[in-house]
């Protein structure tokens, strides 16, 4: 019997040692993956685990950026309140949200998630006092992160690096624990209601409550990613909460694999990388990245970890002939 | 009034196939340049507007036919989720194949000069285009229910937003029917865009605005419903015009949180009827 490879743990070393590369650009990159990584992984929760197909995810990505962004830059509140503050305000609006939300069956459910989205896109593109309206919010500050610089190892290392260091752990602490939200038995039960929500009902479960609180969590943690989102990006924009991001999460989710916790990670790595990779060639990013859809959707409902998952066996099956 | 010509198609489409697609906002801006393109080429006098303004819309019509032909065709009966993903990624390419065709620039297409001049409403100036638009919407609309209510295709069409396996034992070409609906909603969607074009610039970007739009009003009034749709799209207007007018920053917030309020309290629209 092999003993099971620890590859979380690996990739967590790995990502805190890419500053070390010392390039600015690997660890914006990074950056830029991971926080999208857990936006992806907060909307498996829904798509992927529940089965309820959100268009409007980016609405509580957007709650998070404006409310860490908001609070740290005109309040001058410290990133330890402020960033789990993002949670929680996410949190609350996709409670009320998904109160009505989880109502509604399939096309109109995504429908609704959608208007949300739009709506709180709206507030965000119009209230210019609060927001800044369609300028939206630049120079959103780092966290004081002095105290990283009197650590051994990563003293000399600029502030960027710093946040990012900060990021990784903060995630990796976020994907921790929705990993053991959907090993718990709410996990399972989540999947109960994807595969079969009669059969739920009937055996007792209050299909719209689990279904509510996974929308919540979704939200929380999309709100969390959305905190980290703002002080990364050194702004926050109206156009987080717009339904475009919204589809962006989408893909991302769904080139990685639903329903495999991993897969949505995967599939913000593949995506962002490629998208770094294609933009250095040819302005038509959206053409490159519909074209890769298609291809996914008639090649590989799947995904990346599909993908892997079949070939591996594939491999497996072979070796054992 | 416009608005109506785009989210019927969108509306057609939900109600046949039952599927949302996000590619519709595309087709609209597709019309849109192919007017352009033709317009270059044939100029507006003498009535070659009409038949710029119609070549854009058949050609938009027949890009639909062949995407739904060739693509669209092997997603029916898969997750809704697939077939919503597909609409999606067919918007950003041909919304890029656009942008790489014509450039981001602005283009404007001037109005035909049959309708060229302009009179005073209340003291305001209206162009005649833009009159003509207006009770072009509402002919359309009428022509448009004719045929689904008085003819053969009509009935089928509607047959099949009711109960589609029942009318394919039933002996119709199913198949073909649906072709036929994407092409017809192609087709509007197109139509729209080629009118417009007159009225407004025609930029990459617009599909985008223009499909949330379309959205608005096809739940509003009804995913699948005619009048739903027409019903929607006079909403629509008045809500935006109006909010405009007392809350001009928070209009566009009152169009969403009205589509909100529809989809909580009747999901299936004013004027549709609740699917099982």
């Amino acid at each position: 019997m092999m003993k099971r490879v620890p590859w979380p743990l690996l990739v967590l070393v790995a990502a805190l040692l890419v500053p070390a590369l010392g390039s600015r650009f690997y660890t914006f990159l990074a950056n830029d993956v991971i926080i999208w990584a857990l936006f992806a992984t907060s909307l498996n929760l829904l798509v992927g685990y529940t089965g309820l197909v959100s268009f409007g995810h980016a609405a509580y990505f957007g709650i998070g950026a404006y409310t860490t962004g908001l609070l740290m830059k005109k309040l001058a509140v410290p990133f330890v309140l402020a960033f789990p503050a993002a949670g929680v305000l996410a949190g609350a609006m996709a409670l009320v949200f998904g109160i009505f939300c989880v109502r509604l069956t399939r096309i109109y459910f995504a429908m609704l998630t959608l208007a949300f989205a739009q709506i709180v896109w709206a507030i965000c593109f119009k209230w210019n006092e609060v927001t800044g309206g369609e300028q939206g919010m630049p120079e959103v500050p780092y966290p004081d992160l002095a105290w990283m610089g009197r650590l051994p190892l990563v003293r000399d290392l600029r502030t960027s690096d710093h946040f990012y260091l900060l990021t990784v752990l903060l995630v990796a602490l976020c994907l921790w624990i929705l990993h053991r939200v959907v090993r718990s038995p709410f996990g399972r039960m989540l999947t109960t209601i994807r595969e079969n929500p009669e059969r739920a009902e009937f055996i007792g479960v209050h299909v719209r409550r689990y279904e509510l609180a996974a929308f919540v969590l979704a939200g929380a943690f999309a709100g969390l990613a959305g905190g980290l989102f703002g002080i990364f990006n050194r702004g926050v924009f109206p156009d987080f909460a717009y339904w475009t991001k919204s589809s962006e999460v989408l893909i991302m989710t769904l080139l990685g694999g639903m329903g495999t916790f991993w897969g949505p990670s995967v599939g913000a790595l593949a995506l962002i990388l490629l998208n770094q990779q294609i933009v250095s060639y040819t302005q038509y990013w959206p053409l490159v990245l519909g074209t890769i859809l298609v291809v996914l959707l008639f090649g590989f409902p799947g995904g990346l970890a599909g993908a892997i998952e079949l070939f591996g066996r594939r491999l497996w099956r072979l070796r054992r002939a | 009034m416009f608005l109506f010509l785009i989210a019927a198609g969108l509306s057609l489409i939900f109600g046949v196939l039952r599927v949302l697609n996000f590619a519709h906002g595309t087709f609209y801006m597709l019309g849109a340049y192919a007017t352009f393109q033709l317009v270059q080429w044939l100029g507006v006098s003498g009535g070659r507007f009409w038949l710029t303004a119609l070549g854009g819309a058949l050609f938009v019509a027949a890009l639909g036919g062949l995407v739904e032909r060739l693509l669209f065709r092997h997603l029916y009966g898969k997750e809704e989720l697939y077939q919503l993903l597909f609409t999606y990624a067919l918007a950003l390419i041909l919304g890029d194949a656009a942008k790489m065709l014509w450039g981001t620039q602005q283009k404007s297409v001037s109005r035909p000069p049959e309708l060229s001049s302009a009179f005073q409403v209340f003291g305001a100036t209206i162009p005649t285009y833009n009159l003509f638009i207006i009770l072009l919407g509402p002919a359309i609309a009428l022509a448009f229910w004719l045929v689904l209510q008085r003819t053969r295709v009509g009935r089928y069409i509607r047959a099949a937003a009711l109960d589609r396996e029942t009318l394919g034992a039933l002996g119709v070409n199913v198949d073909a029917l649906y072709t036929g609906v994407f092409v017809l909603a192609s087709f509007l969607g197109g139509l729209g865009g080629a009118l417009i074009s007159p009225m407004r610039a025609t930029t990459p970007g617009m599909d985008t605005e223009i499909i949330v739009e379309a959205f608005v009003v096809v739940v509003i009034g009804g995913l699948g419903s005619f009048w739903g749709t027409f019903l929607g799209a006079l909403i629509y207007g008045q809500v935006l015009s109006f909010g405009i007018l007392f809350f001009p920053r928070f209009s566009i917030f009152a169009v969403f949180a009205l589509m909100a309020a529809v989809l909580i309290v009747r999901p299936w629209g004013l004027l549709g009827r609740p699917i099982q």
